[in-house]
């Protein structure tokens, strides 16, 4: 424990600046993947152990049109899209027939996927590590506020994570697509007899799930390097930030993911041999005291 | 009996004759895979590294197909069965009893990370294979005599080799620019650990104002640095050192370069020096200290650069450190079965212990496998500096052997192990 460099950072306006929008980016990049990992648990009630492959397959899909393009906005893009057309096609072929089945199940249909999708890479892509490079427009220096840094490129990617947030809550609490999909959470008989067809329900909120998991492999490809396989470890935090937020809720996913993120910021300058072990024990604790974690329903019938 | 009649019974056996050849051949082929020297290797082939495995694969293979190719020994040519371990201590285990019991294998390639490799040893110390250890470099693994076995070899580097000609290196530059607060940054296990604690121990003997002011331990393959790198600028340090390695490295500092990092500090990273990694970063910045891992031109010989274009042109892939470390064995074992022509692992390890081969990897042009601790020694151990375009690290400042001798010997006595 380093307690006194802790209080020292808090009291210097310099190292609050740095470690805030470090705690941000952390959680933000996070927020993208746990996010559609909460709207498929919350709607389809399938906890997708595979969501780290989809994350994998953005992040290589948009390094490859990045390459051809030469555009991050189009090789972000393409991220998204390639891997919600991938997540169709698993939904449609795997996974619905695992709808309502033992979760032992769903977890072997996922962790097959998972294999299948390392492997492809590797046979495709090779099992080089691949690196996409910033962005030109990005290859700025560092703003010094207050004696703080703060990456560019961060600040954008900040900005279009909050961006997305807001598109998802609109999305969810004021369209009339959002309304299909919280009543499908709750009561999907119900909203199958008023003759909405439900399966397209599901195979949309996939989609739309995979869509965020690939949008965030695509906007982290520029800093992360691309390797078979890469989708595991975001896969783990993303389920902590998960059970921390709630199972099931966009709006608990992110104040799970901006707590984990100050939690790692401020917590590698305080406790920086503790810091993974921080995140689990504030899952603990919220287990303990909240079991449906921050912003989870107490109970939602599954299809 | 007609004509006919005898015609067909020539073509019956005729075409008898060559319909029993497929049927045969599978028999055939048998006994010629049962000729053939068995050569077990387990690896990592799938995953976060499984270019581990596939580069070892290919530096392998470059030595044994030369080999086939030269008519093997006395015709019986080496088969060389890879298996994956998937990166997990116990399978890396059950494999290699696997590879002797089940498919006869005589000869282990162990081309498995550390914590691999030290489950290895202790297989073979009950089975009794010759095996080459060609990827860990964890020191104990052959300096604590407690874990000798006698048919064990290490064909790999040695932490500690690099950790005295790293910290020699250091600590000269540290006095010409007054480098005094370091700081590390090294995965979180025991390869991190070690190789982190004995460069550190080098550069302080070797410069005594050096200053270790904060170390920071990321998780192997954590995918976010972030709060790694703002830490490391809260120290405000004048060197960092750090033993990441492969795709942790090239995110490191493609994370690390947003922040401006490495204008800050001088910076020093053992296993920067590799091509896969170098080639990765698209931003490598200018001026970094880089450990040699392999590089055509470390040594600048014909017969290096010899290595690196056969090895290109028959994996199509660019070559690792652990390429070289597995040719090199692949070699030992080679020269090995030539000199006792059959495959038993005590009269190969015979032949192998002591032993001085040719090799482009060498600093004099030969690596010796030393019979003290079955290690190899008289590789290429140094330092250069990196430049953002081919040859990639320039400078190179080739460490003295008769000085990491000499102190690894001290640093042996100091651990009990001599």
């Amino acid at each position: 424990m380093e307690l006194d460099a802790l209080f020292s950072c808090l009291t210097s306006m310099s190292c609050l600046i740095t470690q805030t929008t470090s705690g941000l980016i952390i959680g933000m990049l996070f927020f993208l993947v746990a996010a559609g990992l909460t709207l498929i648990f919350g709607v389809l009630g399938i906890v997708n152990f595979a969501h780290g492959a989809f994350y994998m397959a953005g992040a290589y899909f948009g390094y490859t049109i990045f390459q051809f393009t030469g555009s991050y906005a189009a090789s972000v893009l393409g991220a998204g899209l390639g891997a919600a057309v991938l997540g169709v096609l698993f939904e449609r072929f795997a996974i619905r027939r695992v709808y309502g089945e033992n979760v032992l199940l769903q977890l072997l249909v996922c962790y097959g996927f998972v294999l299948v999708a390392d492997d492809l890479v590797q046979i495709i892509w090779g099992s080089e590590y691949l690196s996409m490079g910033m962005p030109p427009a990005f290859r700025l220096p560092p703003f010094f506020v207050a004696g703080g840094v703060i990456p560019p490129f961060y600040v954008f990617i900040i900005g279009i994570a909050a961006l997305i947030a807001a598109a998802l809550w609109w999305l969810i609490e004021r369209t009339q697509y959002g309304r299909i999909i919280r009543a499908t959470s709750v009561n999907p008989t119900m909203v199958s007899a008023l003759g909405i067809p439900t399966p397209l329900v599901y195979l949309s909120v996939f989609a739309l799930g995979l869509f965020l998991a690939g949008l965030a492999g695509g906007l982290a490809a520029p800093i992360r390097a691309l390797t078979p396989g890469m989708g595991f470890s975001v896969l783990i935090i993303s389920f902590v930030i998960t059970v921390i937020g709630g199972m099931g809720s966009v709006a608990g996913a992110l104040v799970a993911a901006l707590l984990i993120g100050l939690t790692r910021s401020f917590g590698s300058i305080g406790f920086p041999l503790f810091v993974d072990g921080m995140m689990y024990v504030l899952m603990g604790l919220v287990l303990v005291i909240k079991p449906t974690g921050l912003m989870g329903r107490e109970e939602a019938s599954r299809p | 009996m007609s004509v006919r009649n005898k015609i067909s019974r020539r073509r019956f056996l005729a075409t008898s004759a060559m319909a029993s050849v497929p049927l045969a051949a599978p028999g055939i082929l048998k006994a010629q895979a049962a000729d053939t020297i068995k050569v077990g290797m387990p690896t990592i082939l799938s995953g976060v590294v499984s270019i581990l495995g596939e580069s070892s694969v290919a530096g392998a293979k470059l030595v044994f197909d030369e080999f086939n190719a030269q008519g093997g020994l006395d015709g019986r040519e080496i088969e060389l069965i890879t298996r994956d371990s998937r990166a997990k201590p116990e399978e890396a285990a059950k494999t290699v009893r696997d590879l002797v019991n089940g498919e006869g294998c005589n000869i282990i390639i162990d081309a498995e990370a550390s914590s691999g490799s030290f489950a290895v040893q202790e297989v073979i110390r009950g089975l009794g294979a010759l095996c080459l250890h060609t990827v860990s470099e964890a020191t104990p693994l052959s300096a604590d005599p407690k874990l000798h076995v006698p048919t064990a070899f290490r064909s790999a580097r040695q932490g500690i080799h690099d950790a005295i000609g790293g910290g020699a290196y250091a600590a000269e530059i540290a006095k010409e620019k007054g480098l005094k607060r370091w700081v590390t940054c090294s995965p979180d296990y025991a390869y991190g650990r070690t190789t982190t604690a004995e460069f550190m121990e080098y550069a302080q003997y070797f410069n005594g104002d050096i200053e270790v002011i904060g170390e920071a331990w990321p998780k192997l393959f954590q995918p976010d640095f972030t709060e790694v790198i703002t830490r490391i600028l809260q120290w405000k340090p004048d060197a960092l050192y750090s033993a990441l390695w492969g795709g942790d490295l090239v995110s490191f500092i493609d994370q690390a370069n947003l922040y401006a990092l490495f204008g800050q500090m001088e910076t020093f990273s053992v296993n920067l020096g590799d091509y896969p990694v170098l080639k990765a970063v698209e931003q490598l910045p200018e001026g970094l200290r880089s450990g040699n891992r392999y590089n055509k031109s470390v040594p600048n010989t014909p017969e290096n650069n010899a290595f690196y274009d056969a090895y290109v042109a028959n994996s199509g892939s660019l070559p690792t450190n652990w390429s070289w470390e597995n040719a090199t064995g692949a070699t030992f074992i080679v020269e090995a079965l030539k000199e006792v022509g059959t495959d038993d692992p005590n009269q190969l390890a015979e032949a192998i212990k002591g032993r001085t081969i040719q090799s482009p990897f060498g600093v004099d042009g030969t690596l010796t496998m030393r019979a003290e601790d079955n290690t190899l020694v008289g590789y290429a151990v140094g330092y250069g500096v990196t430049t953002p375009q081919e040859p990639f690290i320039t400078d190179f400042h080739t460490s003295s052997w008769d000085q990491i001798l000499e102190l690894e010997a001290e640093w042996k006595k100091r651990q009990g192990f001599a």
